[in-house]
């Protein structure tokens, strides 16, 4: 870069003023933490969208997860004499309710399964990524200086490139499986994490208890994890809660283009794949697994903007000055 | 504003050499090309005949000065699997209609977003308000292949309405819209999000109070304050669908572009095109970075870019 040091401090000092700007902004606000966890549930009952989300995820966890005690067939399991059964609402019975697919295998049984393969793909790539983009974000923040540069250089180079084209050749390399398209994943997706949390540590750096902490001779990392770590947990959680919803589109996109899962392992996104092959003869194959991904998406989006409201008191504030009590969120979290 | 943009062309040589260094590292770890290139009953003799005539004897750090010499003169090789052709011509001929997808969906997007996202903040939490934030919220939950999907199979199986394969404009309008559809959910929502803050702020009010009329407050106070939010994300949607994700609706609708070709490459192990359209791609990125940081400019000047 062709900036000089004063340029750099200059920058840097700028991210801290803007940082603390925020922060001012949130003081003597009547809503802390604490009060707003409280109010939890009953800002979840006001909230019919939320609540809808929370009672259709709860169901579908629940199926996905006690799948091999619930399904009724196993995700393989069948052969051509029991392929294309119409499914119960198109004369069909309900040893298979939503019919069986080209191969012969039960649909409902595939949608639990691969429910619980996306689902439990989503889960691992947000704790991957979470945990590597807040230990990064939070040295940044809090070493500042050359560490800082450095680590955020990495992180524009990487949000420079937002690459499905990227993941697409990695999958080549490590040959598609869950392991790769869940490292993949990560790799792509750690860096807002960083970035948020760079944000949030160098505005509490700042902060009269941090500054003590370090004063009583607190060690570095006491002071990130045990002081400073706390502040990130409101934006935090709603950042990973829809990172976690964009992660299920992401998984189901590289499985649906044939290099993500392969056989015989299910996801929703290999279903929908599946679904490719007798498409126009057979198109419920290719709707089922769409409608799922889309409402388990859905109801993910409408849970984070209960979060958002539960736990940010500006967005609180603005809903009520507002009298908008709809569902509604700003996106800003999924860039 | 040259010695920034100048700075940022810097910033993005950086990012261009990061992403072709990441790319040319991977490519060599996805195994011998020669395999893919000669049939099977090719002898050994033969296969390092011609893996020293492409230069995967050498050193792989020879290999990447090499290429990276070559690349300056925009010299990528030639194809692999399109036999002797250069590389960067078949992405030339390719690009076009990636472009025409490109171009068309942000258009669409544009032109659908900002009229939704406005018209839902002037009464946030009315019925219309919730009416279009439910809509984008399913826009942008709905996986892009399965909209494409339903599209083709309503249009061109139930009604019979568009015959694929002809007529310049149901040919690029469904597949522009199932690019644009996630992203109009998005940017809609950033709109309205914006507009409700500027709507609630005290210039708007002093406007009011001077007896400016509604609609000048809306369309020319707030909506210029709003549009940097906006110019972020919309920037952010260009490079999004530029960096793989018209892939998706070339694959559903059979459209010959470069995300075909770089799935064709990827499966063919064809190192010299996957560099190649990798490259292309990375400039192109840089180059919408670049044209977005000017855009801050013009919409606000006092947007400091020094």
């Amino acid at each position: 870069m062709s900036g000089t040091a004063t340029d750099e401090y200059s920058a840097h000092q700028h991210d801290v003023d803007e940082a603390l700007l925020a922060e001012q902004g949130m003081e003597g606000r009547p809503y802390e933490l604490r009060a707003s966890t409280t109010g939890l549930f009953s800002e979840l009952r006001a909230d019919k969208a939320g609540l809808l989300s929370a009672v259709f995820l709860f169901i579908v966890v629940f199926a996905a997860f006690a799948a091999p005690l619930l399904a009724p067939y196993g995700p393989v399991e069948g052969n051509p004499s029991t392929s294309s059964i119409p499914p119960i609402w198109a004369d069909g019975s309900w040893d298979h309710v939503l019919g069986t697919d080209t191969q012969g295998y039960d649909v409902l049984s595939r949608l639990m399964y691969g429910a619980r393969t996306t689902l439990l793909i989503g889960l691992a790539v947000v704790a991957i990524a979470g945990l590597f983009g807040v230990v990064l974000g939070l040295i940044a923040g809090y070493r500042g200086g050359r560490t800082d540069r450095w680590l955020m250089r990495w992180v524009d180079v990487q949000v420079a490139f937002p690459g499905l084209l990227i993941a697409l050749i990695m999958i080549a390399v490590l040959g598609p499986s869950m392991t790769s398209v869940i490292f993949v994943l990560s790799f792509n997706g750690w860096m807002v994490y960083a970035r948020m949390t760079r944000g949030v540590v160098l505005a509490a750096k700042e902060r009269p208890y941090v500054e003590a902490a370090e004063m009583v001779g607190c060690r570095p990392r006491r002071v990130m994890f045990v002081h400073i770590l706390p502040n990130l947990t409101s934006s935090l959680v709603t950042l990973a809660v829809l990172e976690f919803a964009r992660i299920i589109l992401a998984e189901a996109t590289l499985s649906f283009l044939g290099l993500g899962l392969q056989f015989p392992e299910v996801s929703l996104g290999v279903m929908a794949n599946g679904g490719r092959d007798a498409f126009f003869s057979l198109p419920r194959l290719a709707i089922i697994p769409g409608v799922v991904i889309t409402l388990i998406v859905l109801a993910v989006n409408f849970l984070a903007s209960w979060l958002r409201v539960v736990f940010d008191p500006q967005e609180r504030e603005k809903r009520f000055a507002a009298g908008a009590t709809t569902a509604a969120t700003t996106v800003e979290g999924v860039m | 504003m040259g010695r920034y943009l100048s700075q940022r062309l810097v910033q993005g040589l950086v990012v261009i050499l990061g992403v072709t260094t990441l790319v040319f590292v991977v490519t060599r770890m996805i195994g011998d090309p020669v395999n893919f290139i000669l049939p099977l009953s090719a002898s050994e003799e033969q296969r390092a005949a011609l893996r020293a005539d492409l230069g995967f004897d050498r050193s792989i750090l020879s290999q990447f000065w090499s290429f990276l010499s070559d690349a300056v003169r925009l010299d990528f090789g030639e194809s692999t699997y399109f036999r002797n052709e250069d590389a960067l011509g078949i992405v030339r001929r390719f690009l076009p209609k990636t472009l025409q997808l490109v171009v068309a969906g942000m258009i669409v997007a544009f032109v659908l977003s900002v009229p939704l996202g406005a018209i839902a903040a002037l009464r946030p939490g009315k019925v219309l308000d919730k009416f279009l934030v439910t809509l984008s919220l399913i826009g942008l939950a709905t996986p892009q292949f399965f909209l494409g999907q339903v599209i083709l199979l309503f249009t061109s199986v139930k009604f019979n309405l568009v015959q694929f394969g002809d007529g310049p404009w149901t040919h690029l309008i469904f597949p522009a819209l199932t690019l644009a559809l996630p992203a109009i959910g998005r940017l809609t929502m950033v709109v309205r999000s914006a507009m409700i803050d500027e709507l609630n702020s005290q210039y708007v009010k002093a406007a009011r109070a001077k007896g400016v009329s509604r609609r000048r407050i809306v369309g020319v106070h707030a909506l210029r304050n709003a549009a940097i939010p906006f110019v972020t994300l919309f920037g952010w949607e260009v490079i999004r669908a530029l960096a793989g994700y018209t892939l998706v609706v070339e694959a559903v609708f059979d459209w010959p572009g470069l995300g075909d070709l770089a799935i064709l490459s990827i499966r063919e192990r064809d190192f010299f095109l996957i560099q190649t359209i990798v490259f292309v791609v990375a400039v192109m990125v840089v180059l919408v970075n670049i044209a977005i940081d000017i855009a801050y400019k013009i919409i606000d000047p006092r947007v400091k870019i020094a």
